[in-house]
């Protein structure tokens, strides 16, 4: 018994493991941000490793990871897709003029529902897809500089490597 | 004056009720289902809450989405299936029974059972002490008397 509580203690019960982990990345069809008439699908993405960064622009968490989104764009390796999750279309666009837009393209999911089929609990989340459209990781929270360092830049670099 | 406590709880009672919005369904069955639905899911957010019991953002969402899946015609384990696809086992309250969650239903018993033998055992060892020492009391006794015996004699 004292082994399940040291198990239990040393869990974080924020980190709900995702089922989706090496599944097909849901479908969407979505407007996108700068230019609503246009819609970008998942099939857009095919063949390449991206990722797809869930924020809004009122949450605060989003703000403190998004400096190093500005910075991993920077080493143009990998396009981020930013789903804009229940937002209000003009605060957002007003964000990223304050903040930088790191984003190939920014997505709007108004009412969540796509946030739902990404089984999304809480923004910021960020998740790693592959060539083939499989999720193969999912960050939940903040993205630090150490995060990129130590997971998301090894594991982009092993999917690239993959066919 | 005395229904002026009585305006104030009824006022307030209201106030309780206003976090979740009524949703209308034209099927009592569905109505009922979907009261049954949002208490058995979990709101993740705030991980203690049924989505019932929530006003968190997530919740909200998550009853719009059961309240369509209804509408839909959709049944009770299609939604569930819906739910675990995306969120997870945690996302129910009462977790499936299955390979994964298996330790969280049978540990208690194979605990609680393991209390028992152990306790069984325990008291085993009791009574055998004691009748060991019945035995040795018996067998003093007997010497006493066969030495007071023996004494009398002499």
């Amino acid at each position: 018994m004292a082994i399940f509580l040291a198990m239990g203690l040393s869990l974080n019960p924020r980190d709900i493991p995702s089922p989706l982990i090496d599944k097909p990345a849901p479908e969407f069809s979505l407007p996108i941000l700068a230019t609503p008439e246009k819609v970008l699908s998942k099939a857009d993405m095919a063949g390449k490793v991206w990722l797809l960064n869930v924020w809004a622009s009122w949450c605060g968490s989003c703000r403190a990871e998004h400096p190093v989104f500005n910075e991993l764009v920077k080493m143009n390796i990998v396009p981020i897709i930013g789903l804009n999750y229940k937002d209000e279309p003009w605060a957002a666009q007003k964000w990223l003029n304050q903040l930088g837009n790191p984003y190939q393209v920014s997505i709007i999911d108004r009412e969540g529902r796509t946030g739902i089929d990404y089984g999304v609990y809480g923004v910021p989340e960020t998740f790693v897809i592959d060539k083939k459209g499989l999720i193969r990781y999912k960050h939940i929270g903040v993205v630090r500089w150490n995060d990129v360092q130590q997971t998301l830049l090894p594991m982009i670099k092993q999917l690239n490597a993959e066919i | 004056m005395k229904s002026l406590p009585i305006l104030i709880l009824l006022v307030l009672s209201f106030q309780c009720v206003a976090g979740v919005e009524y949703k209308k369904f034209d099927d009592p069955e569905k109505e009922q289902a979907y009261g049954v639905l949002i208490e058995e899911l979990r709101c993740l957010v705030c991980q203690n809450q049924t989505i019932a019991d929530s006003n968190a953002d997530l919740a909200k969402d998550l009853r719009r989405q059961v309240y369509e899946m209804l509408e839909k015609g959709q049944s009770r384990d299609e939604i569930v299936d819906f739910m675990i696809e995306r969120y997870g086992d945690f996302v129910m309250y009462n977790p499936q029974f299955k390979a994964k969650t298996g330790v969280l239903w049978i540990a208690p018993f194979v605990f609680l059972l393991s209390g028992f033998i152990l306790v069984w055992i325990i008291s085993r060892k009791k009574i055998e002490n004691n009748m060991e020492a019945n035995e040795q009391q018996k067998q003093k006794k007997i010497k006493v008397k066969s030495l007071l015996d023996q004494g009398d004699q002499s």
